[in-house]
């Protein structure tokens, strides 16, 4: 029986087994930001400890980072966070791409872009997005705090072995449907805790059609759907993607490629679980509640509690609803919105930007919607204004931001007030999760958030732009 | 480095009620502004505690009088799902609580706790069910969570089988929850292991 890239990664690193039972599993790449590093660094101070393989982290400031006037936070706390960044950087020689550097930006969109994350390695990060990096073919897990001190100290931490799911989808994507549409439906599929104890391989036709920037987005919600974590096997597409960026060695190219590859799945690869979708099934997708796993078609109507199957299901309806103030059982599309955001770690790289522009350009966002664009990174902020698409989101009545984690979560200027509700690219539609405790989020791709922007309501991007089906 | 051997955690419980709480519930993202974990304590489960817009009280159980000084959390299915921070089972343990029972948890959330030596075990729902019930009766019920002989009890004459992953129960009961000084001890063995990987 051969093996799942999961099992080839997981024993290539594996240091021993712990008294506990656990593995003690090596992290080649340690990737660090300003919100979960200092408990860490403060840490290992007090246990005099210091970092085993500098050379093995790499920092970025994202969460804290204002979206206009990057490198001047009027709040104290998130300049003391960015200070403190800078000094354990310097106290520990790791490098930092700090605001002047032109490389900052949200870690899981540096880490790609530097060519740092990389097929058949391991990376943590103190970050429940680190998923987002299986899009390579790397293992790439979310950690506390105290196991990024762990993997300062040792370059190593304590883990339990996953259970591999792979999740094929065959077929080929309706026009107007994206990769963000595939992440929502699979959740809406297998639940939102239904991934507890597994890694998700991604396989299959349409995963094989998608870029690299597509895949990023599907296996950064690896962890909404409950899995530690998600990738797609390394193939002819990742390779080409990281030649020549930074952080890869291009000393000998083609052994390079020759390992790389050599981590994929085997075709005969032992799983624990195939989950087998049709890609003619998924619509653009869009969240109605309060849990990513709260997602319907555009087309459909949002749930109705007295419809639920069972009381568990009738009381989560309720709760969602009672938060988000959406009447039961009417269409999700044409639900009022306030705020347009189009950025996050899901869906704020330079594909994002320039196939939503390809829409947005000569259309206006509606009178009272307030609507952002953040690039993910410095550098996807350089590259849409060298294309000229920052112009065409302006011109639209979107304000054109710095790069950062900006609207996704609420630790810098830009949050929701009040009740608002957002039509959001970004992944987490919790509770509170964009800044006010009764903001209210709906999940979509870029594309149907400019839809939304422009029509200032829940919109299907493919009737308000005019995306046909392609002749057969 | 000796840790304290946690093979039993009793106390008064507290039920908070629904699924899916998420780690942006038990700590808002406004208050992960701090570069140390102190104070983190007051902010649990703020915006639920607080209403939004009167700053009130609201009704949540925290705000109980009946459950103060609870040190169990008693809470539902796929409890502490999100986010990786720390900062969740962080403020959980700063606000006075010393194990988690619930359905499920999420993984980040579980390793996190196991870490910090906050026990989180399993038990069916309605053994939850009846712990609720029991602690609504009397606040005054204590809970007892017995790593070695798998169990919850209760001073209402209540015993349930609990579910725990095997190697955090060994880690807590053996007094080895924080791995470091053992992650620490192979230091040769992670040497080979970088020397044997291409990108390291
Ligand atoms: S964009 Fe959002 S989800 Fe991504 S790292 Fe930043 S805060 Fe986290």
């Amino acid at each position: 029986m051969g093996k799942s890239l999961y099992q080839k990664v997981w024993e290539a690193h594996a240091v021993g087994t712990l008294a506990d039972g656990r593995t003690q599993l090596f992290i080649g790449t340690h990737l660090i930001h300003e919100v979960t590093s200092p408990q860490a660094f403060g840490m290992l101070r007090d246990l005099g400890l210091s970092v085993k393989f500098p050379a093995r982290t790499f920092a970025t400031i994202d969460h804290i980072v204002p979206t206009i006037n990057q490198d001047a936070p009027a709040d104290p706390l998130a300049a003391e966070m960015m200070q403190a960044l800078r000094q354990n950087a310097d106290d520990f020689g790791i490098t930092y791409f700090d605001l002047a550097s032109g490389k900052q930006g949200i870690v899981h969109v540096v880490g790609p872009e530097q060519g740092i994350t990389q097929p058949g390695t391991t990376i943590a990060c103190g970050d429940s997005h680190t998923a987002t990096h299986g899009a390579f073919g790397a293992i790439a897990f979310g950690i506390g705090t105290t196991q990024v001190r762990d993997v300062l100290a040792t370059q190593t931490m304590a883990m339990e072995p996953l259970k591999v799911r792979r999740i094929e989808v065959n077929g080929r994507l309706r026009p107007g449907v994206y990769a963000k549409d595939v992440t929502l439906h699979i959740i809406r599929k297998l639940g939102a805790k239904g991934g507890i104890g597994f890694a998700y391989e991604y396989a299959g036709e349409v995963f094989d059609a998608m870029s690299m920037e597509e895949r990023m987005t599907v296996c950064n919600m690896a962890i909404e759907g409950g899995a530690r974590c998600g990738y797609v096997n390394p193939d002819q597409k990742t390779c080409d993607y990281l030649k020549g960026r930074p952080y890869v060695d291009m000393s000998d190219w083609d052994a390079t490629v020759a390992r790389w590859l050599s981590f994929a799945s085997d075709a005969d690869a032992h799983y624990d679980d195939i989950v087998r979708i049709d890609a003619a099934e998924i619509e653009p997708t869009v969240t109605w509640g309060i849990s990513p796993d709260h997602g319907i078609a555009v087309s459909e109507c949002i749930p109705d509690p007295a419809a639920a199957a069972t009381a568990g299901e009738k009381a989560t309806i309720e709760e969602a609803l009672a938060y988000m103030k959406l009447p039961a059982g009417t269409p999700i599309k044409g639900v009022r919105i306030d705020v347009a955001f189009i950025g996050s770690c899901t869906n704020g790289r330079l594909s994002d930007f320039r196939e939503t522009a390809r829409f947005l350009k000569g259309r206006k966002v509606a009178a009272g919607v307030k609507a952002i664009a953040v690039p993910g990174s410095q550098i996807v902020a350089i590259q849409c204004e060298q294309e000229g698409i920052d112009k065409i989101f302006e011109e639209a009545g979107f304000e054109w931001r710095g790069a950062g984690c900006s609207m996704c979560l609420a630790m810098n200027p830009d949050k929701l007030i009040g009740d608002q509700i957002c039509a959001s690219s970004s992944n987490r539609n919790f509770k509170g999760r964009q800044g006010s405790p009764t903001g209210r989020t709906i999940l979509m791709s870029p594309v149907m958030v400019a839809a939304a922007a422009v029509m200032g309501a829940v919109a299907d991007a493919r009737e308000v732009f005019e995306i046909a089906e392609a002749a057969a | 480095m000796a840790l304290e051997k946690i093979t039993q955690v009793s106390g008064r419980g507290i039920f908070v009620p629904g699924a899916d709480i998420d780690t942006d519930r038990i700590i808002p993202a406004r208050f992960m502004k701090c570069v140390t974990f102190d104070g983190l304590g007051e902010f649990a489960f703020y915006d639920v505690r607080f209403d939004p817009t009167t700053g009130e009280k609201t009704e949540h159980p925290l705000n109980d009088d009946r459950f103060k000084g609870a040190s169990i959390l008693i809470a539902g299915v796929n409890f502490g799902c999100g986010s990786s921070r720390e900062h969740a089972p962080q403020s959980l343990s700063k606000y006075g609580f010393k194990a988690v029972i619930a359905e499920s948890f999420a993984e980040i959330f579980f390793g996190n706790s196991t870490t910090l030596g906050m026990p989180c075990v399993t038990l069916d729902a309605a053994a939850i069910a009846t712990l609720r019930d029991a602690i609504e009766a009397d606040p005054a019920v204590t809970i007892t969570i017995d790593l070695v002989a798998k169990q919850v009890s209760s001073s209402a004459g209540h015993c349930f089988p609990l579910n725990i992953v095997e190697s955090a129960r060994d880690a807590l009961v053996a007094g080895r929850w924080d791995p470091i000084g053992e992650l620490l001890d192979h230091t040769p063995q992670i040497e080979a292991t970088a020397a044997r990987l291409h990108y390291v």
